[in-house]
């Protein structure tokens, strides 16, 4: 039995940044890079099922994205996890979501993978979208914002909760094999410990093209479902910053909170 | 042109507002290039929403009765897909929500359509459409068009266009859409804990914390700041998730909306949609944190781009 975690690095931009000259995205040497949030849920819950369940369950997490996207899979191997896969070839600079599903779908086939599980959303983009397109390409069933899970292995059905708005939950089953997006909370993430970091190092990482997986050029750029026309910086409104030490920052405060409070 | 459909969207017999939004996001490209909405209900008693979709810009209410009583991602899918391929829509709309979420990208894969999500901005660059979004946790916008794409999905973010309420008299067919098996199964709702504690949707002076108090030990002092100032404490979700205080508290998409505050200051919350979601709406928002490009400042009216534990220190002295 197998999980497949899809996981993905993130861009994070730093205080001041530049946009590339053709304005279709940020400057890179602006961006830095960490672990989506999401995905330390989405592992753990695999890796929980792996641990009740003992030999017969494999978890593999993977990604797309270049050599140092390899960094999010260290980070998942060494919490557990015996093996990872990454996806990449130059024809992938810039994929969106929907080009991403396709790579993530095809690997799920070539792994026979029998759940896939992926964040409910990326910190950067924050699509949402990933996840439940991998189910369409695979023609799953699917859940999205998964905050509680309940699977044995070999299970015909999941019980899942579905974080609404509001606060407001929703039970549902589902059948499997299912592609389900985790929402954060579903669990405590766990730590890497010392010595799981240094054996990860040595944990192989399957390197595949989309050739590999049976994916022409053709069939990536139609994939696409959007194409970047331009960034920019928004016009932002702008709090009124308040100026001095702390003491007179605090003074001014305390004034502002008690005439809004007084006025209202 | 084939014209715009819109998804309306319902959940435990209430209408979601982000339809008639949706509406008004329609109406706007429909005034840039004259062409028909339409509004897809998709419900076991479609007749249930009929009236209150019927605004004025609709220009047609389409049935689409199921046999689900809940959101069915499979059965919705479906009804979706197979709207499209009998109307050839240029554009189908959403709210961005947690059903849509759950399903908007499968009818974009299962169609071949173009889409993009938590779209807030939409409209037409000559014939092209354009829709602009976030990047990068809001620090950037993109636009987007989608070259070769028939039909295009976009989900449109909530609370960026005014719903449109005024009557309308859109014609009311009715489709039938082939029989589906669902995949799954809605068991029951799950009701917020009632926890016996202070309901901050009707707050009005809050006090929140977030991500920036860094440890469960250090919540109590900002407990004790809220009490002295009179305010209602609440938070981001971090700390509700770490249990450092009740979910209850959290204000934002999957918390509370504080539809009555007055006054929020945001200690160490720097602001993600999600939460905004719960709070931007706020006459007088007041901002403390130590990163200047946090997004909890462009909706902030002032703001301290400073430390919270040195603020909050001084603060107590005043009150």
């Amino acid at each position: 039995m197998k999980i497949l975690v899809a996981v993905k690095q993130v861009a994070v931009l730093d205080e001041d940044f530049e946009l590339r000259d053709d304005s279709l995205d940020a400057d890179p040497d602006f961006i830095d890079h960490e672990a989506n949030e999401w995905d330390d849920y989405s592992y753990e819950a695999a890796l929980q099922i792996m641990e009740a369940h003992g030999s017969g369950v494999e978890v593999v997490p993977m990604t797309v994205g270049p050599d140092e996207a390899e960094d999010v899979l260290r980070r998942c191997l060494a919490k557990g996890g015996e093996r990872a896969i990454r996806v990449w070839d130059d024809s992938l600079e810039g994929a969106g979501p929907a080009t991403v599903a396709k790579i993530i779908a095809a690997v799920a086939k070539r792994e026979a993978a029998d759940m896939v599980f992926t964040g409910t959303l990326s910190s950067d983009h924050s699509f949402a979208m990933t996840g439940v397109s991998v189910a369409a390409e695979l023609g799953w069933p699917h859940v999205a914002v998964v905050n509680y899970l309940e699977y044995q292995p070999g299970d015909a059905k999941a019980t899942v909760r579905r974080e609404l708005e509001g606060g407001l939950l929703e039970k549902m089953t589902v059948e499997c094999p299912a592609v389900l997006t985790i929402q954060l909370g579903i669990n405590q993430p766990r730590y890497a410990s010392l010595r799981g970091v240094k054996q990860a190092k040595e944990r192989p990482v399957d390197r595949l093209s989309p050739p590999d997986l049976g994916l022409s050029e053709e069939d990536i750029k139609g994939a696409a479902s959007f194409r970047v026309r331009r960034m920019f910086k928004p016009t932002r409104g702008q709090a009124e910053l308040i100026e001095g030490t702390v003491a007179e920052q605090a003074a001014r405060l305390a004034q502002i909170i008690k005439d809004l409070k007084g006025a209202a | 042109m084939n014209g715009i459909l819109i998804i309306a969207e319902h959940r435990r017999g209430s209408l979601n507002p982000g339809t008639l939004e949706a509406v008004a996001g329609a109406a706007a490209l429909k005034e840039a290039k004259p062409q028909s909405v339409a509004v897809a209900v998709i419900a076991k008693k479609p007749d249930d929403f009929v009236a209150q979709v019927n605004v004025a810009g609709v220009d047609e209410i389409i049935k689409v009765a199921v046999t689900a009583d809940s959101f069915q991602p499979d059965v919705y899918e479906t009804a979706v897909v197979s709207l499209a391929e009998a109307r050839r829509p240029d554009l189908i709309l959403f709210a961005h929500t947690v059903d849509t979420w759950g399903y908007a990208p499968a009818v974009a894969v299962r169609g071949g359509f173009g889409c993009a999500t938590d779209v807030f901005a939409v409209g037409y660059d000559g014939d092209t459409l354009v829709a602009t979004r976030a990047a990068y946790r809001e620090k950037l916008h993109m636009e987007v068009e989608f070259p070769g794409k028939q039909t295009v999905v976009l989900t449109l973010r909530g609370g960026v266009f005014k719903p449109v309420e005024e009557a309308g008299s859109a014609a009311v067919s009715s489709f039938e859409i082939p029989a589906v098996q669902p995949h799954t199964e809605h068991v029951d709702y799950i009701e917020p804990e009632q926890t016996g504690d202070v309901d901050i949707s009707q707050a009005e002076f809050m006090l929140s914390i977030g991500r920036g108090v860094g440890d469960e030990d250090n919540v109590e002092q900002f407990k004790e700041l809220a009490d002295i100032m009179g305010y209602t404490l609440g938070c981001s979700r971090p700390i509700a998730d770490n249990g450092w205080l009740p979910k209850s508290r959290q204000v934002g998409q999957s918390g509370k909306t504080v539809t009555n505050c007055k006054v929020y200051v945001a200690m160490g919350i720097s602001g993600s949609v999600q939460h905004m979601a719960g709070m931007k709406h706020v006459p007088d928002i007041i901002a403390v944190n130590k990163d200047a490009e946090a997004s909890i400042f462009s909706v902030a009216k002032y703001g301290v781009v400073g430390d919270i534990f040195e603020i909050a220190k001084e603060l107590r002295n005043h009150f």
